[in-house]
Order: C-alpha cells, then structure tokens, then sequence
C-alpha cells in the first residue's frame, strides 16, 4: 500500500468518540431550542379562536414534514450565507435540525394539549380560571406524561437526522467516519464501528419509549 | 443583501427535474414494493413462537430503525465493492432503501397482524362463512385498512429520504440538482426549487392514497 495510507489504530477510535459527542451537542441543541419551537407550534395549533395561529402554524408543520431533511439542510445552510450571517457552523447546521425538531415535536405537543378533555377546560374556565391558569394547572400536568414517550422516541429521529449534517462538510460522526474510511481504507470496520455507536446512543432511547408507553397506557 | 437570485436556472431546466422526479418515484415506489414483502415474512418472524425466527427478525428491524440511512448506504455501497461486487450506484441505492424499508415496513404489519382479534375469524365461521370469505373479509380487508395510512406515510417518508442516496450519485431528484448546481453554482435557487418539488410530490400523494384508501375501504368500514 501507498504511504499516504495510515493504518487504521486505536487514535481513530478515539477521533469516532470524539465525533459522536460532537453528534450528541448537535442533537442537544437542536433538542432544546427546538422544544421552544415546538411550544408556540403547539399552542398555535390547538389555538381555537385564532384561525390565522392555527392556519400558520399547520403550514410550517406541513412544510418541513412534507420536505426531506437534506434539503432543509442545504437551503438553510446556503440560505444564511446569502442573507448575509456569518455564523459558526454548528450554529448554520443547528438552524435546520431546530426547525426540523419545532415540527415534528409541535405535533406531539399538540396531540398532548388535544388528549385532554374538553370538560377539564370547561371546569377550570367554570372556575374563573383564565387560559393561561386552566393550562398551567390542569393541562399541562397531564400532557406533559402523554408527550414524554413519543419526545424520547423522536430523539432517535434527531440523532439520525444529525448524520445529515454530512452533506455540507459538518464534521459530526458519519463525516468522522468517512474521512477515517478515505484514510485508512478500513472502510468496513469504520462504518460497523460508526453504525455501533448510532446503535449504542438509540436504542437505549428507543427501548426507554416503548417501557414509557407501554408504563403510560397501563396507568390510563 | 447584495445577492441577486437567479429563478432561471432551475425554470430553465424543468425537464432534468422532471427526469430526476420520475427517478425518485420509480425508486421509492420499487422500495415500498419489495419492503413489503421482507415485511411481511420479517413481521411473521416476529410474532413467532419459535426463538430461532424471532430474533432474527427483532435483531434486523432494531438495527435499521436505530441507524441513519445514510450509514447503512455507505456500508451497503462499500461493503459490496469491498466483498468484490460491483454494482452501480442506482441499484445499490434501491436495495438499501428495500432493506430500510422493510424494517419500518415490518412494525406496520405486524401491528396490522396484531390488530386482529382470534375470535372474530372463530366469530365468521361460526356464521358459517368459508374460510375464504373469513380471509377476505374477517382478516384481510381489515388488517389492509389498518396499515393502509401508515403504509401511505412510509411511501412518502421514503420518497423524501430518499433524497441521501444522491450522496452516493445515484440518479434522482437532489442529484439532479447537484448536477444542475455543479455547473451554474446557484445552489440556493437550485435546492429551494426542487424541495417545492418534493413538497408538491408529498402533498399529492399523501392525497391520492386517503383518497384511495377512503374508496377502497368503505364497504369494510360499513361492514364493521
């Protein structure tokens, strides 16, 4: 072989570890700040008196459900250097996963605020409570257990939708695992090593969301 | 903002989207159909009593729900060059979204299998139906009604993820924009244009099939 290969050693585990906690950041941060996302298309979407809320924020869900996550990625990434903004790339990558993460996880907010009963509203409001009160008390209480399991299942789908970041040079762990694989040329024993670590972050999120659903429906 | 767009570009050349766009049909549609079919073996797998069946089937769904698409197309792309077979990149593009489709596929029917109860086709004999009409209309049409609307979002999960496999320059809608885009550099206008593309793609179908499925199922609605 050609010196400018290296053979593949214990260094390029550790640059694999390495990149999965980069993949880990990514997912956090897409995570949290899409959940802010998430709450204002949830409470928009299960606005009653609103239609334009509502209409709004079915439109953003159905655009980004409707819209491979590749491209959201591409646009958002070129999209910002276009208008201007400089960012760090974390940043320009995390922008597409936040956005992807406010749609999908504002269905699963709105399918939490919908499981409550209409009368549990009626009560509060018969109460004197104000919208505000009826959901800090009475909703959200209840919603927030119905939207725990399909969250962590979602989870899954984010650290997934992380590898995407792939394509515009981000270096998280699929693009780790390419550059190691251009390398050494130990292509095989990369991607097994790579496809393990995806494996060993989800599937103790995936067991965790079947446990909590299945606890959930036992206690309903 | 000193950018000027230039729509023209991809208006220009809406027959290599067209072209990319039927692509990405075929490959999804042939995806879904042979999913299924690993499906519904892999789904029986699961629900048996037999260990030696079962875990197989739980080992291969766990391992393709639990890992990006764009992993197991890489390891499927180079691990075939690397065991000596070489294929090109469309045909290793729809065997890897068969095998990722026919693990999703196989949580779908197994929960369609699930859904029906063992005393309703003892009810239908018992009625003196056949066991021919049992199947049809005790345990087939309901169990197709089931899976039917998440079987209609796979196909359009499907369609729109895959979008990656233009990663390995298999031929289909995005790598037709990486061509268009290699060439003009307008990369913005380029993937803006083809993602309403999808769009429109998804939003007709996920149409089509409740349509479809609303028609087709109406008399085992009214039967149930």
């Amino acid at each position: 072989m050609p010196e400018i290969f290296i053979a593949f050693s214990y260094k390029d585990v550790l640059y694999l570890l390495q990149a999965a906690l980069v993949t880990i950041a990514l997912c956090a941060m897409a995570f949290s700040c899409g959940l802010v996302v998430a709450l204002a298309i949830g409470l928009m979407r299960t606005a009653r008196r609103v239609r334009v809320l509502r209409f709004v924020a079915a439109a953003y869900v159905e655009v980004f459900r409707g819209t491979p996550l590749l491209m959201q990625i591409f646009i958002a990434y070129f999209g910002l250097s276009i208008i201007g903004l400089q960012l760090p790339k974390f940043v320009a990558v995390s922008i597409p996963l936040i956005l992807f993460t406010g749609a999908f996880m504002g269905e699963i907010v709105r399918a939490g605020i919908e499981a409550i009963p209409r009368g549990q509203w009626e009560a509060g409001w018969s109460l004197g409570m104000s919208y505000g009160q009826v959901m800090r008390w009475v909703v959200v209480p209840t919603a927030v257990r119905i939207m725990i399991p399909p969250s962590v299942g979602f989870l899954v789908q984010l650290v997934k939708g992380t590898s995407l970041a792939y394509v515009v040079g981000y270096v998280e762990l699929t693009r780790a695992g390419y550059i190691v694989s251009q390398a050494t040329y130990a292509t095989m024993l990369v991607f097994t090593l790579v496809g393990l670590i995806y494996f060993g972050i989800n599937y103790p999120l995936s067991l965790a969301s079947q446990r909590l659903e299945a606890r959930l429906k036992r206690h309903a | 903002m000193t950018y000027t767009f230039h729509w023209q570009v991809p208006l220009q050349n809406l027959s290599l989207f067209l072209w990319g766009a039927l692509s990405t049909l075929q490959m999804s549609a042939v995806a879904v159909l042979l999913g299924l079919v690993i499906a519904v073996f892999c789904a029986l797998g699961r629900l048996s009593k037999r260990r030696f069946l079962r875990l197989p089937a739980v080992a291969y769904v766990e391992v393709i729900r639990n890992t990006p698409f764009i992993v197991q197309l890489f390891y499927v792309y180079f691990g075939l060059v690397a065991v000596g077979i070489n294929l090109d990149a469309y045909t290793v593009a729809i065997l890897t979204l068969t095998i990722n489709c026919g693990a999703y596929c196989t949580e779908i029917i197994r929960a369609g299998i699930q859904s029906i109860h063992r005393g309703q086709s003892e009810a239908g004999l018992s009625l003196g139906m056949t066991y021919l009409q049992v199947f049809r209309y005790v345990i087939l049409m309901p169990t197709l009604r089931v899976v039917w609307p998440p079987l209609a979002s796979q196909f359009i999960a499907t369609m729109l993820g895959s979008s990656v496999v233009s990663q390995i320059s298999a031929e289909e809608l995005t790598y037709a924009g990486m061509l268009l885009e290699s060439r003009t550099f307008r990369t913005f206008e380029i993937f803006f244009f083809i993602a309403i593309i999808y769009f429109v793609m998804a939003q007709a179908f996920s149409i089509l099939f409740s349509l479809t499925g609303r028609r087709v199922f109406r008399r085992a609605w009214g039967q149930l």
